[in-house]
């Protein structure tokens, strides 16, 4: 459609014949801001979207990962194929995404397993990456159950400093609780195509 | 080109409209919840932010500074796309971006595709043009999904349905899914939708999509949704096809810290949406391995050619002037005969038509008392009475000699004299045109449009400056 | 500090049907100091044109006002909506003048410029206040009317629910949409009858006449009253309803 291109190009630069001056984007926002103990209100502000959250000491995080499952009986779980062997704890038997998983599969288990890359404590978002322990989209998606470890040291204040740590170009999920809906009166109610359950550690260093 | 499908064929003027949305009491009492609900939280949820008002600023400029540019940064997306592995398109309108949709999806060899909500397609009409083509497009939004079940049309812009309370919604799921919600909860009716919808995602082979953000420089897109119907479509099936309106890119991936601030307070009053998903072009072993971007104008470089108007193509759909709108509030957005209704509606519709000799079309830019509550709450800062206003002037000339336009002639050359004016006022003319007044409980028309439910004020024994000459002349 | 001179912009409404008004605010600044003068060459702001789509004709009458007002150090107005047109529309119309950037809205004229809150009011009556749309959204007069109601003796302020809801007038748009502005009338009204007040007061008789002209029709008995003329209101000189 390269005609349709050079024709909407073209309207564009008639449309723009006044070449409106543009002036210095003012960037007088908070680029971060004083929030007190980050880990205290990441923990709360995920908790707001009533997902449930754990802090632990790192070495207590694999014994956590193991009561957290056992309490839910989730028996089949999807991992990234760099899931750290740790956290593949006994009671489980764990669905590692090499080769790659089928959509059936996926749905067929009980819940995934992941890291992440950055959370938000302002406002109790993780954010995944598809790097260390998070594996592909599909992994965190499709199974109703996603429990995410999250490391002191990739907590931040703000929106601005979480975008400053990522790479855009790698495929970004900003996950904010559990999926949800405000459809029906504007009211907010948890649980409809993505993961209806999330829980989350905080792994304290 | 044909009309262009932004607002609905056949739709009666906004006055004639609105009073048969007025005359439903039920739907009166669903908006009047909803609009009030989300009205407080999004106040809430503002008032956390210190900041706000610089990032309102702020994202008022990079959007100024995207329109200004807009042929460069559409170029440089392109390229970055391309540069990724995926397919860019250029649709002039409606018609054209439908027969790319169109194509693509047969080549896909599919009949049937996933949505994810999207503006920008129910503008063109794509559902209906695939289906014409024989190409089923399934709505996963839930709202989405309870207009296309009802057979109904949008009334709001981030929640379709809006106009529907849950016991209506309980009654369309089970008329049309096979296992019926357990009751009109919105837990269970979420659940039902879950249902209703898995089997779909899990086997769809092709998804449509919006965009709420493109990023020139790197070529991400972005879409900001709730429910996971959005990561469903953008993430299981093979082959994604995003249709963007050309006015939706940020210049750099950095202004999004920006608009991840200002877009999910402003529309959902959280303090960010469950999920919001960015990809670039295309991901070897994750996702959609062919990914089509289609660049639509429809009416967007008229609007940009204006340059009191331009400033409607900042939005980024946030639909916080529709909830706090008070007309909007009581007649709905289907009384707008557009998917975009309330205060922006009332500004972008028009834009997007380009023919004040529409009438619908011209009718819109009146909907409005000029509160300026749209433009308090706004987050890129778009004056919306400011164009509404000067929509106005554009509707009145083209409408060219009328008898309106007579009466305001006539009225401004009173007022331009002093002594006309008071003459006018001892005749008790000038009563007549502010008020409307002459009598006290009912007129001729367009006098009876205010005594309907007003009495009128009883001109005094004399005006003001009467007396200010006889006492301090 | 020699007293401001100050020129009185009635407004077409207020000169034409509530003359009453505009002596409450002679009266009130002159009770304050002020040397106040009314240009008898003075009309309209051209806010009807403005709004409705007549741009020329709210043009010259832009450039009219900035003759009729020039040289005064302040112009006072007893409306926010035609406050609004002259400070935030008529630069534009007509390019900007001292006229338009020296017109205030008499609550912002009283608080800001005069510095007083307490205006040694009397008004021994139940009220509640209406806050217009244009005074808050294009002014920015913010709680000024109300600082200034709380100092009156004898008024009893009752909060109005929905305040800041527009009551429905919008000049042209109460005659265009009629059954739209109705509705809204309706729901205004409404909030100010569950107050239990008897005065509804406003900085704006545009709305007034609109609210007033609804509660009236429903023989509520509520009374509509400017803000300046509960504020002119004195001990030895009551307010009392013009007849």
């Amino acid at each position: 459609m390269a005609d349709t291109r050079s024709v909407v190009l073209g309207r564009i630069r008639r449309a723009l014949a006044d070449r409106p001056s543009v002036e210095a984007i003012p960037r007088d926002y908070d680029l971060s801001r004083p929030l007190g103990d980050l880990v205290e209100l990441a923990a709360e502000r995920i908790a707001d979207y009533r997902a449930e959250v754990h802090q632990v000491a790192s070495a207590d995080v694999p014994a956590k990962i193991a009561s957290l499952l056992a309490a839910r009986g989730a028996t089949r779980m999807v991992g990234p194929v760099d899931l750290p062997s740790s956290w593949r704890v006994d009671g489980a038997e764990w669905l590692i995404d090499s080769p790659s998983l089928s959509i059936d599969q996926l749905d067929g288990a009980d819940g995934v397993l992941t890291g992440c890359a950055v959370a938000i404590a302002e406002t109790g978002t993780l954010v995944l990456d598809g790097g260390e322990a998070q594996g592909r989209r599909a992994l965190t998606l499709v199974p109703d159950y996603h429990l995410c470890v999250v490391r002191t040291d990739q907590i931040v204040g703000i929106v601005p400093e979480a975008l400053a740590r990522l790479e855009p170009t790698r495929p970004l999920t900003f996950i904010s609780g559990p999926s949800a809906t405000s459809d029906i009166e504007l009211d907010r109610v948890e649980g409809v195509h993505g993961p209806r359950t999330l829980h989350v550690i905080i792994a304290v260093t | 080109m044909g009309s262009n499908p932004v607002t609905w064929l056949g739709s009666p003027v906004f006055p004639k409209a609105a009073k048969a949305a007025l005359a439903d009491t039920q739907l009166r009492r669903n908006l009047r919840k909803a609009t009030h609900t989300i009205r407080d939280k999004r106040a809430k949820a503002v008032a956390e932010l210190p900041d706000w008002e610089q990032l309102r600023r702020a994202g008022e400029a990079i959007k100024d500074d995207v329109l200004s540019n807009l042929d460069t940064y559409l170029e440089r997306i392109e390229a970055a796309v391309t540069a990724r592995g995926g397919i860019v398109h250029w649709a002039l309108d409606a018609h054209e971006a439908n027969e790319i949709v169109l194509r693509l999806a047969r080549e896909a060899g599919t009949d049937e595709v996933v949505k994810v909500k999207s503006m920008a397609t129910a503008e063109i009409g794509l559902n209906e043009a695939l289906e014409a083509g024989g190409i089923r497009a399934v709505e996963t939004d839930l709202a989405e999904l309870i207009v296309q079940l009802g057979n109904d049309r949008p009334s709001h812009i981030l929640v379709p349905a809006i106009h529907r309370n849950r016991s209506e919604i309980k009654e369309i799921f089970q008329r049309e899914m096979a296992e019926k919600p357990a009751s009109d909860e919105p837990r269970d009716l979420a659940e039902a939708a879950r249902r209703h919808l898995r089997r779909k995602f899990l086997l769809a082979r092709v998804a449509v999509s919006g965009a709420n953000f493109g990023v020139a420089d790197t070529g991400s897109i972005v879409v900001v949704e709730s429910e996971g119907n959005g990561r469903m479509c953008l993430t299981l099936p093979e082959v994604l096809i995003t249709v963007m309106g050309i006015e939706k890119l940020v210049p750099t991936w950095r202004d999004l810290e920006v608009f991840l601030q200002l877009l999910p307070r402003s529309s959902t009053a959280e303090r960010m949406n469950p999920y919001t998903s960015v990809w670039t072009g295309v991901t070897p072993g994750d996702g959609p391995q062919q990914f089509h971007l289609v660049l639509l104008d429809n009416g967007r470089t008229d609007a940009l050619a204006d340059r009191v108007g331009r400033q409607a193509l900042r939005c980024i759909r946030c639909s916080a002037c529709l909830n706090v709108c008070p007309v909007y509030e009581r007649t709905g957005g289907q009384a707008y005969g557009s998917v975009y209704p309330g205060p922006i509606g009332a500004i972008l519709s028009p834009q997007l038509v380009n023919d004040m000799h529409d009438k619908q079309a011209a009718s819109l830019p009146y909907a409005s008392s000029l509160c300026g509550a749209c433009y308090e709450v706004c987050p890129v800062r778009i004056n919306i009475p400011e164009v509404l206003v000067h929509l106005r002037a554009e509707a009145v000339e083209a409408k060219g000699r009328t008898p309106e336009s007579v009466g305001m002639a006539a009225l401004g050359w009173i007022f331009n004299d002093a002594r006309r004016y008071e003459n006018a006022q001892k005749v008790g003319s000038l009563a007549r045109h502010l008020a409307p007044s002459g009598r006290i409980s009912s007129l001729p028309w367009p006098g009876s449009k205010w005594t309907s439910a007003r009495d009128v004020p009883t001109p005094p024994a004399e005006s003001f400056r009467t007396w200010w000459r006889k006492n301090r002349g | 500090m020699p007293a401001p001179r100050v020129g009185l912009f009635a407004t077409c409404l207020t000169d034409t049907f509530y003359p009453s008004t505009a002596r409450a605010v002679l009266r009130l600044l002159e009770r304050l100091g002020c040397d106040v003068d009314f240009p008898m060459d003075q009309t309209c702001c051209g806010q009807m044109h403005y709004n409705t789509g007549y741009r020329e004709e709210a043009r010259s009458l832009a450039s009219k006002y900035a003759g009729v007002f020039a040289g005064y150090d302040a112009i006072v107005a007893p409306s926010g909506s035609c406050g609004g047109m002259v400070r935030e529309i008529h630069p534009e119309l007509h390019g900007s003048s001292d006229a338009f950037a020296r017109t205030y809205e008499l609550s912002e004229f009283l608080v800001d410029v005069l510095g007083v809150t307490d205006v040694g009011a009397y008004f021994p009556h139940r009220v509640t206040y209406h806050p217009t749309c244009h005074s808050l959204r294009m002014l920015g007069v913010g709680d000024k009317p109300l600082q200034l109601l709380r100092s009156v003796r004898g008024l009893d302020l009752v909060e109005l629910p929905e305040a800041e809801t527009c009551c429905g007038f919008g000049g042209t748009f109460a005659v265009k949409n009629a059954d739209t502005s109705t509705a809204m009338l309706g729901d205004k009204m409404r909030c100010v009858l569950n107050t239990g007040a008897e005065v509804l007061c406003a900085g704006d008789n545009s709305c007034l006449m609109h609210i007033g002209g609804g509660l009236s029709r429903l023989r509520t008995g509520v009374r509509t009253v400017h803000l300046a003329e509960i504020l002119a209101s004195t001990e030895e000189e009551p307010w009392a309803a013009t007849p």
